[in-house]
């Protein structure tokens, strides 16, 4: 059994280096046939091919090195585009005054997103070596390798008798987590970075490789100094002063992961050459960075979620709950938006609501969205697939929402429907005990959850005002702009950088516990009309914190339980897992509503009268 | 007025908090073991590496100062009742108004020879934890006496870092003087299939000497010698009241409290594991060392001295514990070797791990008890059909209303029913469901 694990956990750690390298693994060269094949805007081809001049047909060794003489190259053809068809910001000059007969504005100028796209594409298909000509074998020495490694080592555990299985968490340094004041280091620095990044975002990447860097070899040096003076004692009793140097390390790769993918994805074109084949399956189209992204997270997923019912296969809520939001990623946020586009209908994940799908009234959505794909007519009324998508996307985040939260608590989406908290549940699961338990905690996430809803309330109805009175002006805001900041701060860095890089040192719900607007507006349903609470057995807690301990949502659990008070907090997102965790049965996720307007109240307290003690009050 | 506390356990603290919740008096908890008051029931949990020892604290280090509830890091070597002032080690003292004793347990010895050798301990305190853990690296194998409660926490603990345990019960099985007879059989089958070697109607005749003073081996009373690095004591615990000789605090096993917890003394009481009632209620042991009591007595001495004297009343019998995998929860009077008068309704799963006894008066048919395991059961629901002597028949029908497994778990209520029906030739069927809404107007009676 230790043999499969170990030779599992070998697989696994191998295919991750395998995977990590593969980015390098090629040579490039820009060809005239490569940009007749990549740009199809003949002005934009035209004016590359001109400004290439020698990089032209000459061999990069490296995407590093070819991204470095390319990206030059495409921002002098955007400048000399402009400058062609007339645009002078110097003499406030904006727009194109001269264009060609019968070319559109865009056809003829390059936007930044041009740049960005074709940075992508040509550096993408420029690729030669190792990996382009062998992509389908790197596919199984990653991914599939990968998998059935980590699998191997999860499916011994089937041989063990079931039950609660957490030991020595707290010992592996890859699950227990750094102290205070590292973590606060570590915020720190990606909060920094991640203002100044808003204006030069290769300074998020220095300056979190050099702390992470430099923590990581602190430990280790500590790690086998502390080995040598201290061998009496294997172990204190006490806290782990911060010696999670795994955990560390994997917050490090996640960050730099999420980096690489928001904001430098033409440096991993080599992962989404594996999954082309993969991608013009299913979508009809080759696959970008967002199609790896989906395809990871969902393999992970899946693989992490097997994990997660071979923990708890004694727990019918876990086993249902857990196979739901895998089921939910796999089929409404990865497939179904592929065989969408491929039935030439718009993008859709169907369960994702506002707002946290924040770009669902953006203009360029509600374009494509509302009487996009296939016409159609109800009773002599026509409409067409995108428009009805579009309407079910209103009618789920200002109905379904409030009302299923209403019946169920927050939980029906949180913890069995929605992506980001699948990820959490499968991935998440072992860094659970991390979230911080503190009442200090409990007032920074109350300020931030409700600062991100109602940023992102404000941004949504500024987007909207300028799509239906065609002005970007509010106030002193650009929308736009009110919009790209969004984007960047809550969209890019708060969900994924820090919402999943943290997992391994602040908990595997950190984005939907501090950031999620969705579920802080749920949270408020959940906490003052709903029929969800957790119920209290009574007398029986013997206040030993499990419950507190495993909440990943940072709730002190405990300290209702001990009361035999009812657990009733908003950011509750009913996983289930104190109840699962508790040695002496005492919690119970449940719903009702014949008492909904005294769940909070101490009905259940030990309480004390002149008749003695009693359970009620 | 100056309201002392000796101890920190969870009798001493819920003492504390309500007297804080009821007056303003001042008041000062000592403790020689820790700084802060930490659940006891979570030691096993750091040992195993679930929790840290500060996930076990139920209250951040800021509630004491926040509460006015003075914290003393000390050990209460004297207490001179007349002049009611306390004498610490180290010579420092503290004078009180009112002082309650929540002293707690020490784990049993039987006068072993080679009882107090290194590498012997029990598990109660923080600083048995600390023991435990200093003798683990390198452990081969422990040895751990007495089938109770303690035993079996222990053996799961060194389990849980792969050290082969021997577990000694002097009984003919597990816990059998508390467990009824099946449920007994359950653990012993349950404890063998995680591959302890668990050795029944054993005792411990010596601890050897591996002549550096540390233990290196147990001999039994069948004369087997088991080498080990640790040999575990959790035959029981007993009051902790050697350093009240000599006080004149009038002492038995335990320290005598009257039915308001006061003790022979003038403003001393007596609460929790330490406190032995003069009177306890018919059918309690005047010495009852479980969380639950401690606590409801914690909560009494706040009332009787802030508020009017008010008698301690334990209420209907309850408690749980979880046997390695398997959860066990009893309310009202199960019995390891039941009267005449109890009859049962057993019923277990196929898996064996998991049963269901209901106990009810044979004459008058009337609920007595519930024992549980693997199964959840509400506290509330049992207690009320308890109390209201309710007829065991109305209890089956309504048997789902008791349930308190987690969503999706498969119900068992309806096999009850059955084998009941079996038993009497009856044919009653369950008359409600599981349903929060149901449970609720139950309770409330609506």
């Amino acid at each position: 059994m230790k043999t499969i694990k170990n030779t599992g956990l070998f697989l696994f750690v191998a295919a991750l280096l395998v995977f990590t390298l593969s980015i390098t693994f090629s040579r490039h060269q820009l060809t005239a046939e490569l940009l007749e094949n990549q740009i199809s805007k003949q002005y934009h081809r035209e004016m590359i091919q001109q400004q290439a001049g020698e990089v032209l047909n000459k061999e990069y060794a490296t995407n590093i090195t070819f991204v470095s003489a390319l990206e030059p190259i495409l921002q002098q053809s955007k400048d000399a585009l402009d400058n062609a068809s007339g645009v002078d910001p110097a003499q406030g000059v904006w727009n194109a005054v001269n264009l060609p007969e019968g070319v559109s504005e865009w056809e003829y100028r390059m936007s930044d997103a041009d740049i960005k796209s074709y940075l992508f594409s040509l550096t993408k298909y420029s690729a030669m070596g190792l990996l382009p000509g062998r992509a389908s074998l790197f596919f199984f020495l990653s991914f599939i390798l990968g998998s059935l490694g980590a699998l191997m080592y999860f499916l011994p555990d089937l041989l063990l008798i079931p039950g609660i299985k957490n030991n020595q968490i707290y010992d592996s340094t890859a699950t227990r987590g750094v102290n205070f004041q590292i973590r606060m280091v570590f915020l720190l620095a990606v909060v920094i970075s991640t203002i100044i990044g808003g204006i030069f975002k290769a300074l998020i990447l220095a300056i979190l490789t050099i702390v992470a860097g430099g923590l990581i070899i602190f430990f280790i040096y500590r790690h086998h100094k502390k080995k040598n003076i201290d061998n009496q004692k294997s172990r204190t009793v006490s806290a782990p002063k911060g010696s999670g140097w795994i955990g560390l390390a994997a917050v490090t790769y996640f960050i730099g992961f999420y980096i690489l993918l928001y904001f430098y994805p033409h440096y991993i074109t080599n992962w989404t050459l594996m999954l082309d084949p993969i991608s013009e399956a299913l979508g009809g189209s080759p696959a970008s960075q967002w199609f790896l992204y989906g395809f990871l997270y969902t393999v992970i997923m899946i693989v992490m979620g097997i994990r997660m019912l071979i923990k708890y296969r004694h727990n019918r809520y876990q086993l249902v709950r857990t196979s739901s939001v895998i089921f939910f990623q796999i089929a409404f946020a990865f497939l179904i938006p592929e065989f969408l586009v491929r039935l030439n209908q718009p993008y859709m994940d169907l369960k994702n609501a506002w707002p946290l799908n924040y770009s669902m009234f953006f203009d360029y959505n509600i374009d494509s969205m509302v009487g996009g794909g296939t016409p159609f007519a109800i009773a002599g009324w026509s409409t067409s697939v995108g428009t009805i998508m579009f309407v079910w996307g209103i009618v789920l985040s200002l109905v379904v929402v409030p009302l299923f939260t209403y019946i169920y608590g927050k939980r029906w989406y949180c913890s069995w429907v929605c992506g980001c908290g699948g990820l959490a549940e499968t991935l998440g699961d072992p860094y659970r005990q991390l979230s911080d338990k503190s009442l200090t905690a409990w007032k920074a996430e109350r300020y931030i959850i409700h600062g991100v809803l109602a940023f992102a309330i404000i941004m949504t109805g500024f987007v909207l005002y300028s799509y239906l009175t065609n002005s970007s002006q509010i106030l002193i805001f650009d929308t736009y702009q009110v919009r790209s900041w969004y984007g960047f701060f809550v969209g890019s860095m708060f969900a994924g950088v820090v919402g999943t890089g943290f997992y391994p040192i602040m908990g595997n719900r950190v984005w939907c516990r501090f950031g999620c607007p969705l579920a802080g507006l749920m949270g408020i349903v959940q906490r003052f009309k709903s029929r969800f609470r957790i119920t209290t057995n009574g007398g029986q807690c013997i206040s030993c914190g499990n419950c507190s301990t495993y909440c990943e949502m940072g709730i002190d659990v405990r300290s209702y339980a001990q009361k035999g008070q009812n657990i009733l907090r908003a950011s509750c997102v009913g996983c289930g897992i104190c109840a699962a965790v508790c040695p002496r049965g005492v919690l119970r996720l449940e719903n009702g509503s014949a008492d909904i307007d005294q769940r909070t109240t101490e009905l259940k307290a030990l309480h004390i009268s002149s008749d003695g003690i009693t359970i009620n009050a | 007025m100056h309201i002392v506390i000796i101890g920190n356990g969870i009798s001493g603290i819920t003492a504390a908090r309500f007297i804080r919740k009821l007056s303003d008096h001042q008041i000062t908890v000592i403790s020689a073991e820790t700084d802060h008051f930490f659940s006891r029931t979570a030691l096993m949990y750091i040992y195993m590496g679930h929790m840290r020892f500060e996930d076990t604290k139920p209250y951040e280090d800021w509630f004491w100062d926040k509460n006015r509830i003075g914290l003393k890091r000390a050990y209460v070597r004297k207490i001179d009742v007349q002049e009611k002032r306390l004498e610490f080690d180290g010579g420092e003292g503290m004078s009180y108004d009112k002082l309650i004793l929540a002293c707690g347990s020490t784990p049993n010895k039987f006068g072993w020879p080679g009882q107090d050798l290194k590498g012997v301990g029990g598990l109660y305190s923080y600083q048995d934890l600390e023991n435990m853990e200093a003798y683990s690296p390198g452990l081969k194998r422990a040895v751990i006496v007495g089938g109770g409660l303690i035993g079996i926490e222990m053996a799961e603990m060194f389990h849980s870092r792969h050290i082969p345990v021997t577990f000694l019960v002097r009984e003919s099985s597990y816990w059998s003087g508390v467990l009824p007879a099946e449920e007994s059989a359950m653990v012993n089958r349950h404890i063998r299939a995680h591959g302890f070697d668990l050795r029944l109607q054993t005792e411990l005749k010596e601890i050897v000497d591996d002549g550096s003073g540390k233990a290196c081996a147990a001999i039994t009373n069948k004369e087997d010698r088991i080498d080990c690095g640790y040999v575990g004591l959790t035959a029981g615990v007993r009051p902790n009241i050697r350093f009240l000789e000599g006080s004149g605090i009038e002492t038995q096993r335990g320290i005598l409290v009257n039915n308001q917890l006061q003790t022979s003394a003038k403003d001393v009481y007596a609460i929790g594991d330490c406190a032995q009632l003069h009177e306890p209620m018919p059918g309690r042991r005047p010495i009852e060392a479980i969380w639950y009591t401690g606590r409801m007595m914690g909560e009494t001495v706040a009332h009787n001295i802030c508020k009017a004297p008010t008698d301690y009343d334990p209420g209907i019998w309850f408690n749980s514990a979880k046997f390695l995998d398997i959860e066990y929860q009893v309310y009202g009077d199960v019995r390891a070797k039941p009267p005449k008068n109890h009859q049962s309704i057993y019923w277990e799963h196929a898996d064996g791990t998991k049963s269901i006894r209901i106990i009810y008066d044979k004459d008058s048919k009337e609920i007595l008890g519930f024992n549980l395991m693997g199964v959840r059961y509400r506290h509330e629901v049992c207690e009320k059909w308890l109390r209201d002597r309710t007829n065991v028949e109305e209890v089956l029908q309504h048997l789902s209303l008791a349930n308190f497994d987690p969503e999706f778990f498969k119900q068992y209520e309806k096999e009850v029913i059955h084998l009941y029906n079996q038993q009497s030739g009856r044919e009653l069927k369950l008359r409600s469901k599981r349903r929060l809404n149901q449970v609720i107007r139950f309770l409330t009676g609506s």
